[in-house]
């Protein structure tokens, strides 16, 4: 999102609000994951992709061990594929210990519809049968479309469908915030 | 993108996002993933009139991979073959419901015909059309160039690439000077007089008559099939001549850079424009050319049925 004059909408995590909300989720996950041996996060490009990253920093920063990273590319599993022009393809990245029986953590930065939860699920099983699949997002902002929730929220922040959530993280945009715009 | 005719078609982005969706399709491919779904309930239908087993093969396997259904037409055995007009034929082929048709023709610019002639709603990819242009093959050759030289990514920039023989009858030639001078390297053709095309000194490269001064400073080598079948006069004395002055052989191959690579587009003649022991040689990269042949197909065939129709 490029803001052309003034920036619409407001700031409503900050980059220390993410910060502490990733720390907290690697707790959560470190604690009902008995110890995260076993654990593969897989995130979803773009910005799902770089919070697995940091959250898997995180983790292993806490237990003393790697955790496996890896990323999964919904783009051809969507269920809106024909409803705009080809879209291009972003990087899948297995772990090289696979995902076969391992306990895999999806990560995507804003949980909406569920439908991209949907794909990455049907994603996923191309490429092995992991023992449990959990959710893990940095927003949920509610409107589900699909029976599917997160197992770790870092921010619920109720929303109307005409607002809009902007995840900017600095690996993409420069800057960490998650903003709140009213759709014009 | 609607249609794939020709390599000039494509813009510099156009062709880095082949390029960069064949890299995705080529992972999924090495991590497993023998089937994707975005074709699914498209049909291709491959329209050969010509001979061709690696295109025909390379495309259907791209469009089983995407799960498209594939309807194989080739003109011998059909109703082609009793006479059929290309008109009519496309109008069977859209009352069938195809939404993309692959063809090579021996006559060049029929793709263009088809896709323009408002006989078929859908997309048309050109396969190789008469001595006019192959654009799959121009992009699966900047492909394995990209991955051997440029790590597999962006542009080739300052890349020289020296395509050799038969260029006078070669679809891949001419789609390959297009798209690589696209991508920013420098293509220099080496070729008898005889088999050089007529108006080549305004295509955007080099000509020379000399293999051998050619060779250093290349980093890529693309020798060209000697096209026989197509040959209706004395285009050179002998194959032995022609083999002495353009033909790869080792000792030619030797004086190649350490880090350059030799390509055919196949089928090769062994022994006539590459010798045997420069095709399975290590830097011979052929055999990798079929496979992403495969996977720069699936990015075409992606990026045109992929999306929405109305573009």
């Amino acid at each position: 999102m490029t803001h052309d004059f003034e920036p619409q909408g407001h700031v409503v995590l900050d980059s220390s609000d993410i910060s502490r909300a990733l720390t907290r989720l690697a707790h959560e996950i470190i604690e009902r994951t008995q110890g995260a041996s076993n654990l593969t996060l897989m995130g979803i490009p773009t910005r799902g992709a770089s919070l697995a990253t940091r959250l898997g920093d995180k983790i292993s920063a806490i237990q003393g061990s790697p955790v496996s990273v890896g990323a999964i590319d919904i783009t051809m599993y969507r269920d809106d594929l024909r409803s705009r022009p080809a879209r291009a393809l972003l990087p899948t990245t297995i772990p090289p210990e696979g995902i076969e029986d391992r306990l895999v953590i999806l990560v995507d930065d804003v949980l909406f519809s569920g439908r991209t939860i949907r794909a990455a699920l049907d994603a996923l099983s191309e490429h092995g049968r992991p023992q449990l699949v959990q959710l893990a997002v940095l927003v949920d902002r509610g409107h589900r479309e699909l029976p599917i929730r997160a197992d770790y929220v870092g921010k619920n922040l109720p929303t109307s469908r005409s607002e809009k959530i902007q995840v900017n993280l600095v690996e993409h945009d420069g800057i960490d915030e998650v903003r709140i715009e009213r759709e014009s | 993108m609607k249609h794939l005719l020709s390599a000039a078609d494509l813009s510099y982005e156009d062709a880095i996002l082949v390029l960069d969706t064949a890299k995705q399709l080529a992972a999924a491919t090495e991590q497993g993933v023998g089937k994707l779904p975005p074709l699914r309930g498209r049909t291709v239908v491959n329209l050969f009139y010509e001979d061709s087993t690696r295109t025909r093969i390379s495309f259907e396997a791209a469009a089983k991979r995407l799960s498209a259904d594939v309807i194989n037409f080739s003109a011998k055995g059909s109703s082609v073959s009793k006479g059929e007009s290309l008109k009519d034929t496309a109008l069977t082929l859209e009352a069938m419901g195809a939404d993309a048709v692959v063809i090579r023709h021996n006559s060049s610019g029929a793709p263009h015909r088809l896709a323009n002639a408002g006989w078929i709603s859908g997309g048309v990819v050109n396969a190789g059309d008469g001595t006019h242009e192959h654009p799959t093959q121009a992009l699966l050759d900047a492909f394995t160039l990209r991955n051997h030289l440029r790590n597999g990514e962006g542009d080739l920039k300052g890349v020289n690439v020296t395509i050799v023989g038969d260029v006078l009858h070669s679809r891949v030639a001419r789609s390959n000077v297009l798209l690589l001078n696209t991508l920013g390297a420098k293509v220099r053709l080496v070729a008898p007089p005889t088999l050089l095309p007529y108006g080549v000194e305004d295509w955007d490269c080099e000509v020379s008559y000399d293999l051998d001064a050619s060779l250093e400073g290349s980093d890529a080598v693309m020798m060209l099939r000697v096209q026989r079948e197509r040959m209706n006069a004395a285009y050179f004395p002998n194959a032995h001549e022609y083999s002495n002055r353009y033909g790869l052989n080792v000792t030619r191959m030797n004086r190649l850079s350490e880090s350059a690579v030799v390509m055919h587009p196949g089928p090769m003649n062994r022994g006539m424009e590459i010798s045997a022991d420069v095709a399975d040689s290590q830097r011979s990269v052929i055999v990798e050319q079929v496979a992403n042949g495969v996977s720069v197909r699936m990015a075409v065939l992606y990026l045109i049925l992929g999306g929405s129709e109305s573009m």
